[in-house]
């Protein structure tokens, strides 16, 4: 048995750089800070590829041919009941080595790029340290050994996003975007927090060993009908999706993620892109076994709430005019994709082939989305505007952005050979197996992914002629050898044989692609290229015409079918206005009130009495001289009686 | 002579240190170096206490002092410590400690303002260590008193009011917990024999069903009054507004803890059937509580008020978890009074601080101040992570136990109770963004605050401080958690003995 | 001397003298008269006080001490009496009675 225990070490690198760099970085100059946080990640980079290449490679695998899943270290953080308690450790198994690379590669090209992105930014320092912090709770995250791990974690992430989608915290835009990130998702833990809580009353247990494991206590408790004709497990596996569709912003809980590009575009690039916004579909791959096997009612909650968001967020993409907006919505509609080939997916061998593609593309789609956010930021850079109105004709002016975007936005319209047509086909095939009308959903957004990224791409870099205030140019190294570094991952990554790595229950299989999806697949995604080319190759009048014609359903997917709005009216009009307000004052006046009320009274009682003391001494003695007379003739008048 | 009676003796030799003393600054220097050697004591006797444990001393309360102290009536001046009131120790000589350094500015009679407060902090740790309910009720007198004072003299705003009505409120508390007492006195020796204040000797006697029934209520209520207990925490919030920084740092974090305290460690302690019968009414209203204080805060627009609301809904959540009657959220209960006491502190210390500087509490009226003041804006989001329950610092630890535990109640009103108290999560993020969007970021409203200066030394060390308790609770939870487990042992014992079947 | 009276006739004037004095301590506002009233008060006690020692208990003097004792504590009264109303004339240049509420709750 190999040693893994070093592993610990990814986790604890960026805790300290971000304890230095948070307490210490501005004594340095911040060039020192943005290095120091590089280093340490490229540390970790190397570490985690060592790791997978001794997982994968050097270690035996089990009896029964999977891959061993194990935990590499682990401590005690907190008792809680006889059987309950919170451990911190490092599981190793397929899917979180996976992400490891994932995120230790993505991190650190997003590093490199930001020093070069951020300079001269105010609060450099703070950026590097904040990233550290979310580097360490998005591994920590990957890693848990359990699932309270995994929530402790899981709003570390939360709150790291927080910090660097309001990273330029005077900007109004910014706060109430970070505001709104946090607070949504947060009631998606909230979701989260209950399904742990009925998990793990029903299992007594929150060790994801045991939960996964083949005896596992969640299959045969918690099995009786609780409510709505649903059992206790399946409730608890939804309230968990709950968690999982807050983070990977999957409808309705999807609203933050396009505010979310306020932050700084690296930040978007890492963390709304290609890490911590799949937490979710990493969530329900960990749980998997549960799902499939104690709350298959859940997981088709999973596809279906994967599926739809994967075609909403798709059509909305068409008619945004930002491009970190369309970006944004793309992820969404991805991640959706990841979601339904989890929901369709069976368990073992081929049957888990659904499983197998929504880790593939996760994996993929973290290296071309990335890329298309980093192209987006070096754009951003060189025009200083967000909206593709204001670009076009870019492609002579910044070459190296111009290939890489270009690359990128192949991969995803699932072109071959680039990487995102092996994953995506996987899912298509998995799909096909399950559900057919689901299946033929998910080839349409595959077509408007097609459409959109390349209405993106012909807008921003051919189209009508902008004159530039200043010449748009490249940006430095700092950013243009990440660019061309993840161009090269989302070319190749489609050639790993993920099979033969990642699969439910870890024993390798092969998997080929499959003609009879593929083809229509990637005849799907030509004419969602060839559409696009056709209205954004030139300027014309078409797309509006198109728009227009579509009248108010475009009009309302432009405005992201209201569903900000809705939910503006829910929190402010209702939540605020009118259970609030009426609350503070019922508490004033009511509550408070009585309290007052009680006080009040006292005092008049009080008033009254005191009036008898009049300091007329001769009042007193009538009184006096009354109260006698009367007690005498009582007395006489008892006595004689 | 115990370890123990170094609580009441520092404080005692500080305040005459502070009435010889000559200047301002003499004062001052005099009250920090007291509360420091109390600091550290209390630092002493968690470890001394860990060292016993550890050593297989298995006895109920340690380090115990046993004096009578008037003897027709039995009543004794007894010192004991168990693992929940050490813990309770450590908080408030850390709120006490950055209390001193918050109140650094005080420019009227700083003699007798140091005075009160070391007056206030004796009684309250005379509370936390006493064993015998008359010398416990003395102390918790002596801790209110003051209070009244504070606020009269060196209050802002509606003070007279606000003093009059807190000091009312908490004295009607105080008459309620009198009767309750006097009532277990009286019923402390059922089988015949010397009747008794001692609270341990009690605690093995079983009160009688119907006088339990009758003196629960008046115990919890009269406990529940101070631990802001809804329908009666109207008093907090315009306590707080009202009284100067540090006074409000002690009342939250330490003197509202004295409510929660007393209902864990008389009323439920010695009145088991009782609570058992009785806790469901409670229970609802500690569950309003929490939720209600959360939802009550989101309107507020007024930095204490906010706070006061917040601290109404978190103290509910420890009464709401007392009444879960089981170990793990009992657990919770007392990791959340120390956590939010020093949480609540650090806020209020940050609230006087910002006051201070910008001379107003309204947020509508603030924004921008990150740019100016740094170190006290972080500070202040830390403070808001916190409250919110981020994973990190004491309120998460405190929270996630509790939740578990409530959780254990495998009925459907435990259930529904549970996930209301839950919810509140989401309302206190709301709230605490609210605040700190509109306070810390966006642009600087007013140009006058362009010149305004960060925090000074004494600013940063009751800060620093108060930052770095929530943080070592949050990060390594485990000693603090097993220790009060540790001291749960007896209360358990009687609640199961009470009703058999829970755990 | 007086063989022939009543005691009737005694505590009759005594109880006219005692509620001319409350009438008068009640009613008059000058403290000098309500001094003087409370002496007739005291006096009309110790009428009783003679005429009942004399007719019940002729042998015994108790009843002549008692108002010996009485007139010497009345003088003692008046004097001190005298004494504060004239520091009140002093400070408030009136002896009204009923401006005297300084005190009141």
């Amino acid at each position: 048995m190999i040693d893994f225990s070093y592993t610990v070490w990814i986790l604890l690198i960026p805790l300290v750089m971000f304890v230095v760099v948070g307490l210490f970085g501005n004594r340095f100059k911040p060039l020192v800070s943005g290095l120091a946080g590089t280093a340490g990640l490229f540390v970790m980079w190397i570490l985690s590829l060592v790791t997978a290449y001794k997982y994968f490679f050097v270690l035996e695998k089990a009896a029964d041919g999977s891959f061993q899943k194990f935990l590499a270290f682990n401590m005690r953080w907190l008792n809680l009941t006889d059987t309950l308690h919170i451990d911190m450790g490092v599981l190793l198994d397929p899917i979180s080595i996976m992400m490891l690379i994932v995120i230790t590669t993505v991190s650190f090209m997003v590093h490199v790029y930001s020093i070069g992105y951020m300079d001269g930014e105010k609060g450099f320092m703070r950026f590097f340290a904040t990233l550290s912090l979310f580097s360490f709770s998005m591994l920590g995250l990957v890693v848990a050994t359990n699932i309270f791990q995994m929530y402790i974690f899981w709003e570390l992430v939360g709150v790291s996003s927080y910090l660097l989608i309001g990273f330029y915290y005077t900007k109004d835009s910014a706060v109430s975007a970070s505001k709104k990130a946090f607070i949504v998702t947060r009631f998606a833990d909230l979701g989260f927090l209950i399904g742990i809580l009925m998990l793990s009353f029903s299992t007594g247990t929150f060790d994801f060993l045991t939960l996964t494991g083949a005896n596992s206590p969640a299959f045969s408790s918690g099995t009786g009908i609780m409510f709505l004709g649903l059992s206790s497990m399946t409730w608890s596996m939804i309230f968990i999706f709950m968690g999982g569709a807050g983070k990977s912003a999957m409808f309705p809980l999807h609203i933050w993620l396009p505010d979310a590009m306020e932050g700084p575009t690296p930040v978007s690039a890492l963390i709304h892109a290609a890490t911590m916004v799949v937490a979710g579909v990493y969530l329900v791959a960990r749980l998997f076994p549960i799902y499939i096997f104690a709350a298959p009612v859940a997981l088709d909650v999973v596809m279906y709430v994967g599926a739809f968001s994967s075609i909403f967020a798709a059509v909305i993409a068409c008619t945004q005019f930002d491009i970190k907006r369309v970006l944004a919505y793309s992820t969404m509609s991805q991640i959706g994709m990841m979601m339904f080939a989890l929901g369709v997916s069976g368990y073992g061998g081929h049957e888990g082939l659904g499983y197998m593609a929504s880790m593939f593309h996760l994996f993929t789609h973290a290296f071309f989305k990335s890329l298309l956010f980093l192209g987006a930021g070096a754009i951003i850079h060189a025009v200083h505007s967000n909206v593709m109105n204001e670009m076009g004709g870019l492609r002579k002016y910044l070459p190296i952005t111009h290939a890489t975007f270009l690359i990128a936005c192949i991969a995803i319209a699932g072109i071959p050979p680039l990487s995102g047509f092996f994953s995506k086909d996987e899912i298509l095939a998995a799909g096909h197996e399950r559900s057919l009308m689901l299946y033929w959903v998910e080839m349409i957004v595959s077509g408007l992914t097609a459409f959109y990224m390349f209405r993106l791409y012909f807008s921003i870099f051919w189209g009508k002629e902008t004159h530039y205030h200043h010449m748009p140019h490249e940006g430095s190294k700092w950013m243009t050898v990440p660019l061309m570094l993840l161009s090269i991952g989302a070319m190749l990554a489609g050639f790993i044989p993920f099979s033969m790595f990642v699969s439910s229950d870890r024993i390798p299989f092969h998997s080929g692609l499959e003609m009879s999806i593929a083809i229509p697949a990637v005849l799907v995604g030509l004419i969602g290229i060839a559409i696009a080319t056709v209205f954004y190759r030139k300027e014309t009048t078409l797309p509006d015409r198109i728009y227009n014609a579509l009248g108010g359903f475009s009009n309302a997917a432009f405005h992201k079918f209201y569903i900000d709005e809705v939910y503006l009216f829910i929190t402010k009009k209702i939540i605020f206005n009118y259970v609030s307000r009426p609350i503070a004052w019922f508490d004033r006046h009511i509550v408070d009130g009585s309290m007052n009320g009680m006080a009040y009274v006292t005092n008049e009682v009080s008033d009254r009495i005191k009036r008898f003391q009049s300091g007329q001494l001769q009042q007193y003695a009538l009184v006096f001289v009354s109260g006698v007379v009367l007690l005498t003739l009582l007395f006489t008048y008892l006595m004689t009686n | 002579m115990s370890i123990l009676t170094l609580f009441i003796i520092i404080p005692v030799l500080t305040i005459i240190g502070i009435l010889l003393s000559k200047s301002h600054m003499q004062v001052k220097w005099v009250a920090v170096v007291g509360m420091s050697l109390q600091l550290l004591s209390a630092i002493g006797l968690i470890l001394l206490y860990l060292a016993e444990r550890r050593a297989g001393n298995m006895a109920e309360v340690l380090f115990v002092q046993d004096n009578v102290w008037y003897e027709t009536l039995n009543i004794h001046f007894y010192l004991g410590v168990d693992g929940v009131s050490v813990a309770m120790i450590g908080l408030t000589a850390l709120v006490v400690f950055a209390g001193i350094f918050a109140s650094w500015d005080i420019v009227d009679l700083p003699r007798e303002f140091f005075t009160s407060l070391i007056l206030l902090a004796a009684g309250v740790f005379g509370f936390f260590i006493s064993l015998d309910l008359f010398t416990m009720f003395l102390f918790y007198e002596l801790a209110v008193i003051p209070m009244y004072l504070l606020i009269g003299i060196w209050g802002s705003g509606p003070r007279h009011y606000s003093a009059m009505k807190l000091t009312l409120m908490l004295m009607g508390g105080s008459a309620f917990i009198l009767l309750g007492i006097i009532g277990i006195y009286f019923n402390s020796a059922p089988g015949g024999g010397q009747l008794t204040f001692d609270l341990i000797k009690i605690s093995k006697q079983n009160i009688p069903l119907d006088a339990q029934l009758f003196l629960f209520p008046f115990l919890f209520v009269g406990f529940g009054v101070l631990g802001a207990m809804f329908p009666f925490h109207t008093w907090s919030p315009d306590g707080h507004a009202s009284a100067p920084t540090a006074v409000s740092m002690l009342h939250a974090g330490v003197l509202m803890k004295l409510g929660g305290y007393g209902c864990y460690r008389v009323a439920v302690f010695l009145l088991p059937e009782a609570a058992h019968q009785l806790g469901w009414i409670f229970l609802i209203l500690a569950t309003i509580g929490v939720i209600y204080g959360a939802l009550g805060a989101v309107w507020q627009k007024d930095l204490k008020y906010i706070n006061a609301y917040s601290s109404v809904s978190h103290c509910a959540l420890v009464l709401f978890a007392i009444l879960m009657f089981n170990q793990t959220a009992m657990n919770g209960a007392i990791m959340q009074m120390i956590s939010h006491g020093i949480m609540t502190a650090l806020f209020f210390a940050l609230i006087g601080m910002i006051y201070g500087r910008t001379h107003t509490r309204f947020i509508n009226e603030m924004g921008g101040l990150m740019k100016v003041m740094p170190f006290l804006g972080v500070a202040y989001v830390i403070a808001g992570l916190a409250s919110l329950g981020l994973p990190g610092f004491s309120g998460f630890v405190a929270e996630m136990t509790i939740f578990v535990g409530a959780f254990q109640n495998a009925d459907t009103f435990h259930r529904v109770a549970t996930i209301i108290a839950a919810s509140s999560i989401v309302v206190t993020a709301v709230y605490v963004l609210r605040v700190v969007g509109i306070l810390l970021l966006g642009k600087i409203k007013n140009e006058h605050f362009e010149t305004i200066t960060d925090a000074r030394w004494y600013d940063k060390m009751s800060v620093v401080a108060l930052i770095f308790g929530i943080t070592l609770i949050g990060m390594a939870p485990l000693w603090l958690s097993d220790m009060i487990t540790g001291g749960l042992g007896p209360i358990m014992h009687k609640l199961l003995a009470a009703a058999p079947g829970l755990n | 001397m007086f063989e022939g009276v009543p005691l009737t006739w005694f505590l009759i004037t005594g109880t006219i003298m005692f509620f001319v004095g409350i009438y008068g301590f009640l009613v008059r506002k000058n403290l000098i008269t309500i001094l003087m009233s409370t002496e007739l008060i005291l006096n009309s006690v110790n009428i009783n006080f003679v005429a009942f020692n004399k007719i019940l208990y002729p042998d015994h003097l108790e009843g002549m001490f008692f108002s010996i004792f009485i007139i010497a504590v009345a003088a003692a009264e008046a004097s001190m009496a005298i004494a504060i109303i004239i520091n009140i004339y002093r400070r408030l240049v009136n002896i009204d009675v009923e401006k005297m509420n300084e005190m009141k709750y």
